[in-house]
């Protein structure tokens, strides 16, 4: 996803350890997330997620799922 | 009770007077605070939980939560109105336990900024328990919150699954919260901005910088406009005159005050329990404890450091760490022994001791750094650049040696950023006061004991014996004279204190920064060795320890080599 874009997360490619960590931060499928910034080398992305912007490691990230529509 | 970051502490510290007390759960690693406060004709203890997003055992802070849950009798639950549907999740799994609760919907005020619209009766009507706005930061609607504390209820809740009670919170955002849309206000743009990469960098430079200059500034006002002149005016006449009395020499008079430099008292070099015990922790740490922490607050409660550590994270990967370890980093240089225990929130057993490691080894703490600019800036301050450049580069290089060899896997970074927040003076010195206090209750106690035992130990001889021991090394290789291992065995009783011995020395500038640095680096000072050995076990410290000191060694020498 590039910086400013939205989507609706589809599914999340993790054990249910990371699904819950996720998930307690309101991070689920079906939840409308949008792209704020990126950190250059591989480094932690930032997204909203309703009122709240979570920071987010690239490795965890890219297994967030998300439709983008 | 509730999610991080939604001014439980404020409003914490809106109920309860000042006897504030900071504590461990016992067993376990994680912190809270409890107090006081008048409940009509009552008192009542309360407690500040840590925040959780869930009462779900995803962590060691949720499984204390929810354990403190079971033990009171009422809960208040915070509730960031500006996070409506995240916080309610939490809601309804604390009514699903049916404890009489209060919902505290906090940070009324920045609803109406961010064009938030919440319906209160509709969202009291759905929960079935009392629903007050607060704004902590300026005491609203904490009046109307303590009255309606003896209205709490414990209505009827089924206990849901987690998707079932996902599905609840949204209906209830959807009947009772209305967003108009508004634009990007500059604080917003303040936020974004401080994360992305280029700017993010930039403001973090400013704000390291301006945060360093603000503690030099307290710290050396708070020296040289209350302190010295304390000391040097009122202190030392009366110490003189205790001096004369005990006949200007003999045991009690080395004990006490220590010797006399050139007929008066030096409180630096003196060495008596009275004078230099007193003067290091009050005249030359405390005052930067003080600044350090003020400044460490005010960046914690304005809700800059997930955004540094967001920055960090990549680099410090690289070491081995997650971004999150820039905040015990920082907290090292303050105190080590709170950076260590703060070490606790990252979350692998390697990330730990990586953390530890590099802050005991390479992290001066605010007292040895007093020391530093004390008497290393005496002789210019390109030496004091010599000495953090240095510490700085073993940082680095040792964190990115570890991290090669260290085995075990660093996680990745998740955390939630907030918004940034003015945080309201009275928490800010609460939490300055709780952590200044703490610092003197622990430092000055060990720091008389460490002036005493150098006394006796100066007295029977033994440094003398040690010194010669080891002088082929200190010499030759660190290029210092022996008597700089008395100072090197004093670090381990305290570090500033040690520093201080190099001064009666006449050292030239270059060995005074081989000197501050493998103190600095060499080994841990006992209460810093106490608290590693406590927080990663034997093994891990024998590891740590062994680590130090060769480092030690090999830099100094190298240091010894390259300044001649």
């Amino acid at each position: 996803m590039r910086a400013g874009q939205s989507g609706v997360v589809f599914q999340i490619q993790g054990g249910q350890g990371m699904i819950n960590r996720l998930g307690a931060l309101g991070i689920r499928p079906g939840k409308r997330v949008t792209k704020v910034s990126s950190m250059f080398m591989r480094g932690p992305i930032t997204i909203q997620v309703g009122n709240g912007r979570v920071a987010i490691g690239f490795g965890m990230a890219k297994r967030i799922v998300v439709d983008l529509s | 009770m509730g999610n991080p970051n939604v001014g439980k502490s404020v409003i914490f510290s809106r109920l309860t007077g000042v006897k504030v007390i900071a504590s461990n759960y016992p067993g376990t690693t994680v912190g809270y605070t409890h107090g006081y406060m008048k409940l009509g004709e009552e008192t009542v203890e309360v407690t500040d939980v840590p925040g959780t997003y869930t009462l779900e055992p995803t962590s060691e802070a949720e499984e204390v939560a929810s354990q403190m849950l079971d033990s009171g009798d009422l809960v208040i639950n915070v509730v960031d109105a500006t996070n409506l549907e995240r916080n309610l999740y939490l809601t309804l799994q604390l009514l699903e336990r049916n404890i009489p609760m209060v919902v505290a919907l906090n940070m009324w005020d920045d609803t109406e900024h961010r064009g938030i619209h919440i319906d209160l009766d509709k969202l009291k009507e759905l929960l079935g328990v009392p629903v007050i706005p607060t704004v902590a930061v300026t005491a609203q609607g904490i009046k109307e919150l303590v009255e309606n504390i003896p209205r709490a209820t414990s209505p009827e809740t089924p206990i849901r699954s987690t998707d079932e009670r996902w599905v609840a919170v949204g209906h209830i955002t959807d009947q009772v919260q209305r967003i108009v849309h508004r634009h990007h206000t500059w604080r917003e743009r303040l936020e974004d901005a401080s994360v992305r990469p280029l700017t993010g960098g930039i403001i973090a430079l400013v704000v390291l910088a301006v945060a360093f200059l603000v503690i030099r500034f307290i710290g050396e006002s708070l020296i040289g406009y209350a302190l010295d002149p304390l000391f040097d005016n009122l202190w030392a006449p009366v110490m003189l005159r205790l001096s004369d009395l005990l006949g200007g020499s003999g045991f009690l008079h080395n004990i006490l005050i220590g010797k006399l430099v050139g007929g008066e008292i030096n409180f630096v070099e003196s060495l008596g329990l009275l004078t230099t015990g007193l003067y290091v922790p009050f005249a030359m740490v405390l005052p930067y404890i003080v600044s350090f922490y003020l400044v460490l607050g005010l960046l914690e409660d304005f809700g800059y450091l997930p955004r540094l550590a967001v920055l960090m994270d990549t680099v410090m990967h690289r070491l081995g760490l997650h971004g999150y370890a820039i905040i015990p980093t920082m907290l090292g240089l303050g105190c080590n022994v709170p950076a260590i225990l703060a070490t606790r929130i990252l979350e692998s057993k390697r990330e730990r001791f990586i953390a530890a490691t590099l802050i005991s080894i390479a992290i001066p703490c605010a007292a040895l750094q007093a020391m530093i600019f004390g008497l290393v800036g005496q002789r210019g301050i390109q030496y004091v650049a010599i000495v953090y450049g240095t510490l700085f580069i073993v940082w680095v290089v040792l964190g990115l040696i570890l991290n090669r060899f260290t085995k075990g896997l660093s996680p990745e970074l998740l955390i939630e950023i907030p918004p940034y927040r003015m945080p309201p003076w009275r928490t800010v010195l609460q939490k300055l006061w709780m952590r200044t206090f703490g610092f003197l209750k622990e430092a000055v106690p060990i720091i008389l004991g460490a002036v005493l035992v150098i006394n006796i130990l100066y007295a029977l001889g033994v440094f003398d014996a040690i010194a010669n021991f080891t002088a082929p090394v200190v010499t030759g290789f660190l290029g210092l004279p022996k008597e700089a291992v008395t100072a090197i065995v004093i670090g381990f009783l305290r570090k500033d204190v040690a520093l201080g011995m190099l001064a009666p020395l006449e050292l030239s500038a270059n060995q005074l920064v081989v000197g501050s640095v493998v103190l600095a680096m060499f080994f841990p000072c006992i209460a810093t060795f106490v608290v590693i050995l406590r927080e990663l076990g034997v093994k891990s410290m024998l590891k740590s320890t062994g680590i130090m000191i060769v480092a030690a060694l090999l830099v100094g020498g190298a240091l010894n080599l390259i300044l001649q």
